[in-house]
Parts: structure tokens; sequence; C-alpha cells
């Protein structure tokens, strides 16, 4: 291998362990779930995806550059559904926010009981099974 | 020692400290999400260490383990915070 691409590598991999390891320190210090999700999710996915390429740039043969770039697609791709449903399903279910959160634009606007927001101007009621149709 | 001998023995344990990290926000975490938030951590910090095992044995094939345990890790996820909310 190349002495340019072996330093390419090397680079990639420590930059990747050390983004891992800060969304790892995120996840234990931030004081609320919101919060140490914005870290592990933008961090983690791009630590991993380093790690991924590092792997990409000192692989011998094109197969297996390809699958380690395809895998860098589908973690980059994942990441941010995972992090939006998780904090969709924590938001939902009650989990508390940090006491020196600023803003909470959905308090008080969320309906637990059908599951839908109410009262939000520009926001249009959602359709309930069951409600007549005008 | 090669420099990516070395860069490999900087960033193993690198990881495996960031999946002991994570391990005790498992433990730790005061409600259900910040626990299935630490499982996610913990599937990428997974395929991060087998990627880095599949540069240190150059065996090819772990980066194939790595791409099925995220996709694994991800229906996962989704599993699990469809279950939190609906709950």
């Amino acid at each position: 291998m190349p002495p340019l691409m072996t330093l390419l590598a090397s680079v990639l991999l420590l930059f990747g362990a050390a983004l891992l390891f800060v969304a790892a320190i995120g996840l234990i210090r931030m004081p609320d779930l919101f919060l140490r999700m914005s870290a592990t999710s933008k961090g983690s996915s791009l630590g991993a995806g380093c790690v991924l390429g590092a792997v990409a740039v000192s692989a011998g043969d094109l197969g297996t550059a390809a699958r380690a770039l395809a895998g860098v697609v589908f973690l980059l791709a994942t990441a941010p559904v995972a992090a939006h449903m998780i904090g969709r399903a924590g938001y939902l279910s009650g989990a508390p926010l940090w006491e020196g959160t600023q803003c909470d634009e959905l308090h008080g606007h969320y309906n637990a009981l059908t599951g839908t927001l109410e009262g939000l101007p520009g926001v249009e009621p959602a359709h309930t099974p069951g409600a007549a149709e005008s | 020692m090669s420099l990516a001998g070395i860069a490999l023995g900087v960033a193993m344990p690198l990881g495996l400290v960031s999946l002991l990290l994570a391990l005790a926000r498992l433990v730790y975490g005061p409600t259900l999400a910040d626990r299935v938030v630490a499982l996610d951590m913990i599937g990428v910090i997974a395929i991060a260490l087998l990627a880095m095992y599949a540069l240190a044995t150059g065996q090819p094939a772990f980066v194939d383990v790595a791409i099925v345990v995220g996709l694994i890790g991800f229906l996962g996820t989704v599993a699990f915070a469809r279950y939190v909310e609906r709950r």
C-alpha cells in the first residue's frame, strides 16, 4: 500500500475513534434525553463512517472498498431516521426536559388521547377516525 | 511498529472505552428512551469496532458483518421506538 494511503487511513481511523469517544462522553455528560441524542446521533454516525472510510481506503480490492462505502451510506441514511423516531417517542412518552430549556413549542399543544396536534396556528386539525366529514 | 499499527492500537481502546460509557448509560438511564439511545449508540460502536477488527486482521468478511449489524441495529431501534411510543 502506498505510504500516503496508509497515512490517510490512519488519520481517518484516529479521527473516527476520537469522534466516537466524544459522542460517548456526550451520552454520559448531557443532562437531557434530547441533548444526549443530539450528541450521539451526529457524533457516532460520523465517527463510525470515518472508521469505515479508513477500511475503504486501505482495502486492497475494489469489492471491499465498495462494501465499506455502502456501509457508510447506509449508516448516514439510517441514523437521522432512528434519532427522529427515538426523539418523537421520548417526547410523547413524557421524558423530562432539562430545567435550562428555553423553548418548548409543543408544550400544551399535544393531545395524548387522540395523538394529534391542536391549537397551533397554521396546523390543520388532523383527520381522526370517527370524526364527521364536512 | 508501523503507522497503521499505532493508529489501530490507539483507536481500538478508544472504541472500547466508548462502549463501556454507553453501557453505563444503558444501565443508569433514567427513562426507557435513554436506554434505547444508549442501545443505538452501542450498535454504532459495534460497527466501528468490527471495521477496526477487519483492518487489524486483514479479513474483509468483517466488513459484511459490520453492515449486517448496522441493519439489525436500525431495525431494533425503530421497533423499540414504536414500542416506547405506543406503550
